[in-house]
C-alpha cells in the first residue's frame, strides 16, 4: 500500500513538473510533429488489421448467434456497429497501443536514463519531463482519436466485407443494420474515452521509463511494467467512465 | 573557482561521503582520482546539482548552488560542461544537431550563426566532416569527441568529465586527455575530471584529490602523488606490478 502511494505521489509530481513551458516553442512544436508521425503513423498499420479483422468476426459470430427467426438479420450490422463504437474500437484497439506505444515510450526513455541523456538534458538546464514527456502525451491525446476513428470505419468495413464474402449477411441487410437507431453521441462517448486512455497510456509509460534505474535488464523491466499499468489503468477508467458518461 | 564545503551523502545507513572540502581552480584540470566505489561519481553529481546532499554547499565563483531555486541553478548550469562516461549523446539526433542542441535552446544565435560555431567546436576536437553521422556510427572516442564538442558549444565556464577515457585504447585515451587539457588552458575553464586512470593522472593532474572510502584522503599535484608516502595512495598508484618495478628501480637509483 505504502509503495503504491509513493508511485502515485512521485507520478503526480513529474506530471506537475512535465506540464510547464517548454525551453523554446520552436523546439516543442518540432518534437511535437515528430511524435505524432512516430506515435500515430506508426501504429496505423496494425490498428488497421487488428480493426477489419474484429469487424469481421464480430460480424461472422453475430449472424451465427442470431439464429431466433424474431431477429432480423439487419441486427448483425447494429451489433457490430455498437459493439465497434461502444467498446471494441476505443478500449480494445487503446489496450493495443498501451502495448505498442506505451512499450516505445518506456524504452525510448528508460535507454535515456540508464545512458545519462536525461542527466545530460537536466546539466544543460533543460527541464527534461517537459522536453520528453510532454510532447508524447500532447501527440497521444491528439493523434488517438483519430486512430480511434479510423479503427471504427475499418472494423465496420470488415465487418461488411467478410460478412458479405463469407455469405452470413447481405450487403443490403448489414448497411441497413448500421444505420438503423444511430446514437451519435456513441461516437463523442468513445472519443472522449480515447482521450483519456491516451493521456494514461503516455504518462504512465513515461513515468516508469523517466524512473527507469540500472541497465538493460531494468530498461525491459520498466517496458514491461509500463504496458501491464496502462492496461490496468485503461481497464479502470474505461469502468468510470462508462459510469459517468452512459449510466 | 568551484568550492565544495563540508559535503556529506548517505544511502541510508551507507556514508559515501564524509565532510569533503575541495578547491577546483580555474585554468587548471583538477582531478578527482580514487578505487572504484570511493564515492568520486557521487561526490560530483553532488557537484552539479543531479543528487541532493545531506549537509554541505557548493559554491560556483562565490555563489550558493545548492540554495538557488530553480531558475537560478538553470543560469549556472547554463555555464556549465559535462562529458560524461558513455558520452550521453542523443541518439536521435546526428553529430552536427547534438552539438547544436544547447545552442538552439539556450542561445539568442541564427541558425548559420549556429552552424559556424558547431563547425567550430567540431574542428576544435578534430572531427570535421562528421556532422550527419549519427552516434550509433561512431567509434568510442569519435563519441567522446562529439560530447567534448558539446560540452564547449556554450563557452562554459565550468566542465565536468567523468571518466572520460574508459573505454579506450591507450592512444585515443591521451588524445582525448590533451584535448581536455587544452580547452582548460584555452578558455580558462574550471575543469573536473574523475578519472582512476594513472595516464591522465600523470598526463594532465595540475590539482588531484584522492578520495577513499567516502573521505578525502589526500590532495596534491602530480609529482607529488608519486613521491608521497601515503600508504593508501601508493596502495592506488603502485597497484600493478609493472608500476612496482618502476617504483623499486627509481629507489635504487
Amino acid at each position: 500500500m505504502l509503495k503504491f502511494l509513493y508511485h502515485t505521489g512521485r507520478y503526480f509530481l513529474l506530471m506537475k513538473q512535465t506540464f510547464s513551458v517548454p525551453e523554446k516553442w520552436s523546439i516543442f512544436r518540432k518534437r511535437l510533429f515528430e511524435e505524432l508521425d512516430k506515435l500515430g503513423w506508426g501504429s496505423v498499420g496494425i490498428v488497421a488489421l487488428v480493426s477489419i479483422f474484429m469487424g469481421a468476426v464480430i460480424t461472422i459470430q453475430g449472424a451465427y448467434s442470431f439464429t431466433s427467426p424474431w431477429i432480423p438479420l439487419y441486427a448483425v450490422g447494429l451489433a457490430t456497429r455498437d459493439t465497434t463504437l461502444l467498446e471494441l474500437s476505443p478500449t480494445i484497439i487503446s489496450i493495443i497501443l498501451a502495448g505498442k506505444v506505451g512499450s516505445n515510450i518506456a524504452s525510448e526513455i528508460g535507454t535515456m536514463r540508464v545512458t545519462d541523456q536525461i542527466d545530460a538534458l537536466e546539466i544543460m538546464g533543460v527541464n527534461p519531463s517537459t522536453h520528453l514527456i510532454l510532447p508524447k502525451i500532447i501527440a497521444s491525446v491528439i493523434i488517438n482519436p483519430f486512430i480511434i476513428l479510423m479503427s471504427m470505419f475499418l472494423s465496420i468495413f470488415g465487418g461488411w466485407m467478410f460478412g458479405v464474402l463469407s455469405g452470413v449477411v447481405t450487403s443490403y441487410e448489414y448497411v441497413y443494420g448500421i444505420q438503423w437507431g444511430f446514437v451519435p453521441y456513441y461516437v463523442q462517448y468513445a472519443l472522449e474515452k480515447t482521450v483519456v486512455f491516451a493521456f494514461i497510456i503516455a504518462s504512465v509509460s513515461s513515468y516508469q521509463g523517466f524512473f527507469t534505474d540500472g541497465g538493460a535488464l531494468e530498461v525491459g523491466i520498466s517496458s514491461t511494467k509500463a504496458v501491464v499499468w496502462s492496461i490496468i489503468l485503461v481497464l479502470l477508467a474505461n469502468f468510470v467512465l462508462t459510469q459517468i458518461l452512459l449510466v | 573557482m568551484i568550492e565544495v564545503k563540508n559535503i556529506s551523502k548517505s544511502f541510508g545507513e551507507h556514508h559515501v561521503l564524509k565532510n569533503i572540502s575541495a578547491q577546483f581552480l580555474p585554468g587548471k584540470a583538477n582531478l578527482i582520482i580514487g578505487q572504484s566505489g570511493s564515492g568520486k561519481t557521487v561526490l560530483t553529481k553532488c557537484i552539479v546539482g543531479l543528487m541532493p546532499v545531506d549537509e554541505g554547499h557548493v559554491e560556483y565563483d562565490n555563489r550558493d548552488f545548492l540554495s538557488m531555486n530553480f531558475k537560478q541553478k538553470k543560469e549556472i548550469r547554463q555555464e556549465l560542461g559535462m562529458l560524461f562516461q558513455g558520452g550521453a549523446l542523443f541518439d536521435s539526433l546526428s553529430v552536427e544537431e547534438n552539438v547544436m542542441f544547447p545552442l538552439s535552446i539556450f542561445s539568442a544565435m541564427s541558425h548559420e550563426e549556429q552552424l559556424e560555431r558547431v563547425n567550430f567546436c567540431l574542428n576544435r576536437v578534430n572531427l570535421v566532416n562528421s556532422n550527419p553521422l549519427y552516434p550509433s556510427e561512431l567509434s568510442g572516442g569519435m563519441k567522446k569527441r562529439v560530447a567534448i564538442a558539446r560540452a564547449i558549444a556554450m563557452n562554459p565556464k565550468y566542465l565536468f568529465c567523468d571518466e572520460p577515457n574508459s573505454g579506450l585504447d591507450p592512444k585515443t585515451a591521451i588524445v582525448i586527455d590533451n584535448l581536455i587539457k587544452e580547452i582548460t588552458l584555452e578558455f580558462n575553464i574550471t575543469t573536473v575530471v574523475i578519472t582512476h586512470d594513472m595516464n591522465s593522472v600523470m598526463e594532465i593532474g595540475d590539482n588531484i584529490i584522492f578520495i577513499y572510502k567516502g573521505e578525502k584522503w589526500w590532495e596534491g599535484s602530480n609529482e607529488e602523488i608519486l613521491r608521497t608516502d601515503n600508504k593508501e595512495i601508493n596502495d592506488f598508484v603502485y597497484a600493478s606490478n609493472y608500476m612496482k618495478r618502476i617504483k623499486n628501480e627509481f629507489a635504487k637509483k
